[in-house]
């Protein structure tokens, strides 16, 4: 992974925290999201304690409308059942809430991502003698199919970023523009990639990733080194605007909370 | 009607080796207690089946206890990989593990439809991706109505259901609330089940009309084990111990120190130490 050298200002940050920010400023409170572990949660809920305190957050163990104040480790901790508006059980979730067209936006990472946004989360190598046997799907393949549109969120790293992926666990453009369509999807699928290093969109007419934003202080050359594939800028090329002190100071300490909850030490 | 029995007792006349059986609890009330007592027992050639197998079924599968497992998502959430299961998989340890691979919405529709006594279940879903490609048992079916064509999976019908709920009555009915998974739909689906709970309590009381119930007559057997969801939780009795879930990744890393804790914490403990685990033994003191 590229590293960024860190200013010395009072409003340093760090790259995963800006890429959390970034996500969660794409993020209103007309939304409806579906919000899987990890990245996408701290995105979600900074964006509920910031400027979209009204989101709508799901997690697929049932909850709806769920107001943690720490993040969960699992999709089920106790939490987001004690603070969410009802509770429906795991069919219902999938059923009616998920494939019922309920959700506008679905929040998603991943241990590999190609140049169409489509996701790996189930094996390296082989499937039948894998090199590396990740978790699987879970969710993610009728989460990235039947949302309004989907947000990945993830670290770049050319381990990540690949040019082929091994195995398609979830769905994005295929293999460009028109497949979705040509599968009968109706849903956008990916509409943006925020990593910790820039922000990335499908193209209009390929639907080929393209970085469209910058974080401060990030290169080309940074961006390119994390990425397996010869990435494409957009001609418009926009800096992300910084971290504001209240964002840093609001999830900094949604994350001291957490560890604190968790039992490991701040 | 449904017969209250010993841990161990409901785990030798339910879970039986060879047979299919799915231990289910979507993170909440995962019965603990009973994956321990099967491994006890030294169950052998089990079909696991489970939407999200978590630490019980590392356990298991690093004990030889499955020869099967058909899932969705394997992992220790929020912490990595499930050590053991990748183990098995990648180097056959401690011999092979055949999978059988879905979504959650394939498996959540596929309990559903056990319950439904339906032979498949129906749902839009595996658009453009390769778990098809791998598991012969998604297929399709083209809806009658609009030509739309749909993802099928089988029903799910296990041999055995397990799981753990928050109390029983005397006679037998068992209650659930919280995160409740698909624990209605296995219990409903399996041949026979065995509930774990918290406690038995004369009557359950005043109650939201709609909490989920099942029947005694829709259940095999009960056991009476506090605390024996641990490091899994009971809605309003404990809560999730998340450091254990995150010291769990190096006890199962290696071999050694994986047997070395099954030793000292399963083979030689009995489900008494649950309610210790828990920290319900301090409350009820």
């Amino acid at each position: 992974m590229s590293q960024i050298p860190m200013s010395h200002t009072p409003m340093s940050h760090t790259p995963t925290e800006m890429m959390s920010i970034a996500a969660a400023r794409l993020l209103t409170n007309d939304d409806v999201c579906f919000v899987g572990i990890g990245a996408p949660s701290a995105a979600c809920n900074l964006a509920r304690l910031t400027h979209a305190p009204r989101i709508t957050l799901i997690y697929e163990s049932g909850t709806l409308s769920t107001r943690p104040s720490v993040l969960p480790l699992s999709i089920g901790d106790g939490e987001l059942c004690d603070t969410a508006l009802t509770t429906v059980g795991v069919p219902e979730m999938f059923r009616y809430w998920l494939q019922g067209g309920r959700i506008t936006i679905g929040f998603l990472g991943g241990a590999q991502i190609d140049r169409y946004a489509n996701l790996n989360t189930t094996v390296v190598g082989d499937y039948a003698a894998p090199k590396v046997r990740l978790p699987g799907g879970g969710g993610a393949p009728e989460i990235a199919s039947n949302c309004g549109e989907i947000f990945i969120t993830m670290a770049m790293g050319s381990r990540a970023f690949v040019e082929t992926l091994p195995f398609i666990t979830s769905f994005g453009h295929g293999k460009g523009k028109g497949d979705r369509e040509r599968l009968g999807l109706k849903t956008k699928g990916p509409t943006k990639v925020i990593t910790d290093l820039c922000v990335m969109e499908p193209d209009s007419e390929t639907a080929e990733l393209t970085v469209t934003a910058l974080h401060p202080g990030v290169t080309r050359d940074q961006v390119q080194a994390g990425c397996g594939w010869t990435l494409r800028f957009a001609g418009k090329l926009v800096e992300t605007p910084a971290p504001t002190a209240q964002e840093i100071e609001i999830l900094r300490d949604l994350h001291a909370r957490t560890k604190r909850a968790h039992g490991v030490a701040a | 009607m449904a017969e209250f029995v010993s841990l161990a007792e409901g785990i030798e006349s339910v879970v039986r080796d060879g047979c299919s059986v799915a231990m289910e609890g979507f993170t909440h009330l995962i019965p603990h207690a009973a994956g321990h007592e099967a491994i006890r027992q030294g169950r052998k050639r089990l079909t696991l089946i489970r939407m999200t197998p978590d630490l019980i079924y590392d356990q298991m599968i690093g004990m030889g206890c499955a020869e099967k497992l058909v899932f969705s998502w394997g992992g220790n959430p929020g912490v990595g990989s499930l050590h053991r299961l990748r183990d098995a998989v990648e180097n056959g340890w401690p011999h092979k593990l055949e999978l059988e691979e879905h979504s959650h919405a394939a498996m959540a529709n596929a309990y559903e439809a056990g319950a439904a006594n339906l032979p498949f279940a129906v749902f839009r879903g595996y658009k453009g991706v390769d778990l098809p490609k791998v598991n012969p048992r998604i297929r399709s079916v083209t809806c009658p109505y609009t030509g739309e064509v749909l993802a099928t999976v089988p029903a799910i019908r296990p041999d055995a259901a397990v799981i753990h709920a928050l109390k029983a009555d005397r006679e037998g009915n068992v209650l659930l609330e919280g995160i409740v998974g698909v624990q209605k739909e296995v219990v409903l689906a399996a041949k026979r089940s065995l509930v774990t709970v918290e406690e038995i309590v004369e009557d359950f009381g005043p109650r939201n009309a709609n909490a989920v119930i099942l029947p005694s007559w829709a259940v095999t057997a009960i056991a009476r084990v506090p605390g024996g969801a641990y490091p899994s939780y009971a809605h309003g009795y404990y809560k999730r111990a998340n450091d254990f879930y995150i010291a769990w990744d190096k006890i199962a890393r290696e071999r050694d120190p994986f047997l070395a804790w099954m030793k000292a914490n399963v083979l030689e403990q009995g489900p008494e130490v649950f309610a210790h685990h828990a920290g319900l033994a301090r409350q009820a003191a």
